[in-house]
């Protein structure tokens, strides 16, 4: 009798999932391939949303990651509207919300995560108005769009990217913007403060009133709670509000894993080849939790990127091969006519080398610990990330003098090709 | 439209495309096709091509940010091309490029 074909569940159908399901056929996976996705919509790009498509400039079709006829050719099975509830790792299966079961032989975890909600008192009141918003999915930006229009006041809660690259696309809109920061800077666990003090000057040439070191104390509501009319800072002002959108970070999706008693320590806990403490189950994305190659330390990265990788390397443990998770982490974020990309991770610099100047619209920031260079903001400035990304993994010590000095060739920091 | 790709494994593939979008978007529908990590946005060079001489000319010009990027690729070459940033249309009937290697 012919054995039944392996059935492999991948749990998330964003970028990482659908990566996942797709780099098992090409390493040539035989088993039946399922993903299940919580929303209704076919894999995505959640990059363009705060962007792009919020300002209306792109249409949801053409965030599909790949056409209907890609999952068919690679015989990946889409379950969309549909959420995991409970992996059994005793049977090895998994239970759906509306109580079905699905067995599997292997098991791919790319959960994502989930918008941070706002945890004060009014929080869960705020929550409940028609105007208040969190921003992660299609079906945020279709709700947002709906009060996107000129003159409306919107009042941003975080100055991460996220918040930032929708003041943008909104002052493109020609809302009335409010960018409010509780840190005394944006962007500050992310970057120097050279670099925060950059954006503050761009949005608020741009006309966007954006204040730090204020903190959300509770809203004004209307009649029936239906919405909130103004937003109360703590600094005892008091914003008036049509339109509320709050991005202050990400909660990795983890309960599942926890539930199955995986372990889980800031997302799911994988090592290099993207196995978690079960040999049969794999995570990767925005929800995993791994050992970066270069700095050796354990992160979890909110990159597609890093989404992606991860999950090529999930891919190889599951069909038996090793592909260590080693690549350079990198991001990007498009705010006005600033292209704005990172790589590596700046945590633990000690010195910040600039390349050009802040004071105009082009220029880059080199992160440096014990000489070395760790990470680098590249503002417009496609040739210094290229080159950072290329000598991060080596670790070699750079003269931040002459980094700094336009006139010194950026070939120059590069060991001539063997 | 017609595309013709050879894939990393030197083998050509004809390929029916609808005449739209970006010819990123099309090959990374391919098995074989681009990784094109930023979606398009001139970022991270992951949808490079080499376009088939007879071709180059037919094709509008490379702008600022795509030659920057181009520039700094271990696999430039000189009919290097980034696919995200070449609309797709029927006068692109019969294109022919060539995937180049990942980074």
């Amino acid at each position: 009798m012919q054995a039944q074909r392996q059935t492999y569940c991948i749990v998330g159908a964003g970028q990482s999932g659908c990566e996942l399901a797709l780099a098992l056929r090409q390493q040539g996976c035989t088993g039946s391939i399922v993903v299940f996705g919580d929303e209704s919509h076919p894999p995505y790009q959640r990059p363009p949303l705060s962007k792009a498509c919020l300002k209306g400039e792109l249409q949801e079709a053409s965030l599909r990651l790949r056409q209907p006829a890609a999952y068919e050719r690679a015989a990946v099975e889409l379950v969309l509207d549909t959420r995991v509830a409970r992996i059994d790792r005793q049977s090895k299966t998994i239970v759906l919300s509306d109580g079905t079961e699905r067995a599997y032989a292997k098991l791919g975890l790319a959960t994502g995560g989930r918008p941070r909600r706002l945890a004060i008192a009014d929080g869960q009141r705020a929550e409940r108005a028609g105007n208040f918003h969190y921003l992660r999915t299609i079906d945020d930006v279709r709700n947002i769009r709906a009060h996107f229009s000129p003159g409306r006041r919107l009042v941003i809660v975080g100055g991460g990217y996220v918040g930032l690259e929708v003041a943008a696309s909104a002052m493109a809109c020609n809302l009335s913007v409010t960018v409010l920061e509780a840190l005394p800077r944006v962007l500050a666990r992310v970057t120097a403060p050279e670099v925060s003090s950059f954006y503050e000057r761009v949005h608020r040439e741009a006309g966007v009133d954006l204040r730090t070191a204020v903190e959300v104390r509770g809203f004004e509501f209307g009649p029936g709670d239906e919405t909130i009319t103004a937003v109360c800072c703590s600094d005892g002002s008091s914003i008036a509000a049509d339109l509320v959108i709050v991005g202050i970070g990400l909660v990795p999706n983890t309960e599942l894993a926890e539930q199955a008693g995986l372990a889980v320590d800031n997302g799911i806990v994988v090592d290099e080849y993207a196995r978690t403490n079960d040999p049969d189950i794999v995570a990767a994305g925005d929800c995993a939790n791994f050992p970066e190659a270069i700095t050796g330390r354990r992160v979890r990265l909110e990159s597609v990127p890093n989404a992606v990788e991860q999950a090529r390397t999930a891919a190889a443990s599951l069909v038996g091969g090793q592909r260590p998770h080693a690549a350079v982490p990198w991001f990007w974020s498009d705010q006005y006519d600033l292209k704005l990309q990172i790589a590596g991770l700046s945590s633990g610099y000690d010195q910040v080398v600039l390349r050009g100047s802040p004071s105009g619209r082009s220029f880059a920031a080199f992160y440096l610990q014990e000489q070395r260079l760790i990470a680098c903001d590249a503002v417009n400035r496609p040739q210094e990330f290229m080159m950072a990304k290329r000598l991060l993994p080596r670790g070699s010590r750079i003269d931040a003098a002459l980094l700094a000095d336009e006139s010194v060739p950026l070939k120059s920091f590069e060991p001539p090709p063997a | 439209m017609r595309l013709r790709v050879v894939d990393r494994d030197d083998v050509e593939h004809v390929v029916d495309v609808p005449a739209e979008g970006s010819l990123m978007e099309a090959l990374r529908d391919l098995e074989y096709g681009v990784a094109a990590i930023c979606g398009g946005m001139c970022s991270c060079a992951t949808c490079h091509v080499y376009v088939a001489p007879e071709w180059q000319e037919r094709l509008p010009e490379s702008h600022g940010d795509e030659r920057e990027l181009l520039a700094e690729l271990q696999y430039r070459r000189p009919e290097s091309r980034l696919s995200c940033q070449i609309a797709l249309q029927a006068e692109l009937d019969g294109l022919q490029v060539t995937l180049a290697p990942e980074e």
